[in-house]
């Protein structure tokens, strides 16, 4: 069995969300929200929310999209914005980019729906992150399987989704660590595919589990 | 000084049933950083109200995580919480008629207070405006202080406001439970959301067989959709709205009312709405109005689960937790966009908003003739509230925040 010379060490973290002074009330709002909020509050309401829900495992992707759809009644658009994955975006420049895209091309178009109310505002906030580490690390690929099947929702949020951001990658911890510390670059490539939009942040795991067993299986 | 000892201890261990294992050894590794470190709650009532349930729940989970807190209530009699029971009110936004010694009277209760409480934690959470003022006895640079408000302050009354941000502002952070309820603040504010405890009589399963002695005590017919609304007889909570939403629905479906409630013999304003609710009711032998009594949790538990679709047709709202009560048990519920509700009900997610009685009485008619759509409203408003408004999740945040000043 490979033993990784760098070990894999299991955090969690925790967000506390920190609430912005801006708000939106129609759409032309939510444009001039969305060029002048803070990057953590682009995180959260995209990022984030995908640990925050990630029950729902169809129709909801991001706050922008659902407030467009639930509160501004902008299907259209909230479909627009309910596509952009955030698994593309290695910085949260290139996704505000094309957020302000997207509503700036609706409010162009549609004028007359930019200025409606709607029936709740929008209102921005920032992901405070805080991380600790849970004293438990991996050296093997049994050691790494045990670790993640023992990680809390926020552990797992942290390695395999918020990671991309950090990593400015297009991967996440476990993958980056399978591959570069125990040269599984298929495996790593698998579990870099886990749709963390159809999956809820459980079955993503039991995916990886199944996986990493398959793995397992072939040593 | 009173120093409040919880009862009804609920061993952490017992949460991993509910929220698995690892949640817990997340709040475990939270905690040990901050193990032995003195915490103190203070409000100002250890019984009665959303806050001290909070609290009787929090304190004693905090304690098995081996943080020093204690939760202590600031004592004062019935001229300052005539004062600050109108100030409470102002701050919602209804009419504040000051008296000229109301200021002083708030001042020098707080003032007392703070000759008699410790106030030397290394974290002093202050809960709500009534002891907002005692953060006077904070020595600069010491300690974090915090102010936890649970109140809508979104249209509060001016001078009472301005009044209390002196105060406020020389917090470290605030908390409110909606952005909405947030003030513009020099300091920085976060969303901490109110929590439910799953294993709590009103939360936690209860036999079949006790819900359908309930339903039979209260002669309601499990045979028929039941909706439900369960609040305290109070206009803001709109139950009249609700009987008619319910008279639009009952055309085109044969269901019941329940509208349960505490007893309104004590409230005055209670009794007079109860008296309302029972003349919109008409006799109508399908309404049931249900005066429980003070504490009856398991009661409330029985209703809400024997529910086809909980309703919350409140005109304002705090946070509404009985929402998140009725999505813990998996039920289908329709509410108002009001206060906390819409950060619960994801609309078309975990359950459907409504703005009006005929909005209200179409989304209980779409969620009747939609079973399937009504439970899996039922599943993802369970996930939910396992994920943001179980009292674990609430630790949780206090233990970040908490991690987040001591690194500042």
């Amino acid at each position: 069995m490979n033993v990784a010379e760098t070990p894999f060490d299991f955090v969690t973290a925790s967000f506390l969300t920190r609430i912005g002074n801006q708000s939106a009330g129609t759409l032309a709002e939510l444009l001039t929200g969305l060029e002048h909020c803070s990057d953590a509050s682009i995180f959260h309401h995209t990022f984030q929310t995908l640990e925050l829900h990630h029950f729902l495992t169809e129709g909801f992707s991001n706050d922008f999209a659902q407030w467009t759809l639930a509160s501004a009644n902008r299907n259209d658009l909230a479909e627009q914005l309910a596509v952009l994955d955030i698994r593309d975006y290695t910085s949260i420049a290139a996704l505000r980019s094309d957020l302000c895209r997207v509503v700036g091309d609706f409010c162009g178009a549609y004028p007359q729906f930019s200025s409606q109310s709607g029936l709740e505002r929008f209102y921005f906030c920032e992901s405070v992150e805080v991380t600790v580490s849970l004293g438990r690390s991996a050296r093997t690929l049994d050691e790494f399987r045990e670790g993640v099947a023992h990680l809390s929702h926020a552990g797992f949020y942290h390695h395999f989704i918020s990671s991309r951001l950090r990593l400015q990658l297009q991967t996440n911890d476990f993958s980056r660590w399978l591959s570069g510390s125990l040269g599984l670059h298929t495996l790593a490539d698998s579990v870099n595919h886990i749709d963390v939009y159809t999956d809820t942040l459980d079955s993503a795991r039991a995916k990886m589990l199944r996986l990493i067993d398959r793995e397992r299986r072939k040593a | 000084m009173t120093e409040v000892l919880t009862a009804n201890r609920i061993p952490l261990e017992n949460y991993a049933e509910v929220v698995g294992a690892g949640e817990i050894e997340e709040l475990r590794a939270l905690a040990k950083p901050l193990r032995g470190r003195s915490i103190e709650m203070i409000n100002s009532t250890a019984v009665g109200g959303g806050v001290a349930e909070i609290l009787n729940r929090l304190v004693p989970l905090a304690e098995e995580l081996d943080l020093g807190i204690r939760w202590e209530v600031m004592q004062g009699a019935e001229e300052f919480f005539d004062v600050t029971k109108s100030f409470h009110n102002a701050l919602h936004g209804e009419p504040y008629h000051r008296t000229p010694k109301d200021f002083e009277i708030f001042l020098s209760y707080n003032e007392r207070n703070r000759a008699s409480l410790r106030l030397d934690a290394e974290f002093v959470v202050i809960h709500d405006p009534q002891p907002a003022a005692l953060v006077d006895a904070r020595q600069a640079g010491l300690h974090h202080w915090v102010w936890r408000c649970h109140i809508d302050l979104s249209h509060p009354h001016r001078a009472v406001w301005d009044f209390l941000e002196k105060f406020v502002s020389r917090y470290d952070a605030a908390m409110f439970s909606s952005p909405e309820f947030s003030r513009q603040l020099s300091i920085p504010q976060y969303l901490f959301y109110p929590a439910i405890d799953p294993l709590s009589e009103k939360n936690c399963s209860v036999d079949p067989e006790f819900v359908e002695q309930v339903l039979h005590r209260y002669h309601i017919d499990p045979q028929r959709p039941i909706l439900t609304q369960i609040s305290r007889f109070d206009r803001l909570k709109d139950p009249v709205g609700v009987i008619r939403a319910y008279r639009i629905v009952k055309r085109y479906f044969d269901c019941q009312l329940v509208l349960a409630g505490g007893s309104a013999s004590d409230d005055p304003e209670g009794a007079l709405v109860l008296q309302d609710v029972l003349r919109a009711a008409d006799e109508d032998p399908d309404i049931k109005i249900l005066e429980l009594p003070a504490w009856a949790p398991l009661e409330v538990n029985a209703l809400q689960r024997a529910s086809t679709i909980v309703v919350q047709k409140s005109l304002r709202e705090g946070f509404g937790l009985t929402v998140s009560e009725a999505l813990w048990k998996k039920k289908p519920v329709v509410a108002s966009a009001v206060g906390g509700i819409p950060t619960q009900i994801i609309h078309k997610h975990t359950g459907l908003l409504a703005h009006s009685v005929e909005g209200t009485a179409y989304q209980i008619r779409f969620l009747l003739s939609h079973p399937e759509i009504a439970a899996k409203f039922g599943e993802n408003g369970h996930e939910h509230v396992k994920e943001n408004f179980l009292i674990t999740q609430k630790l949780k945040r206090y233990l970040a925040l908490f991690l987040l000043l001591d690194r500042h």
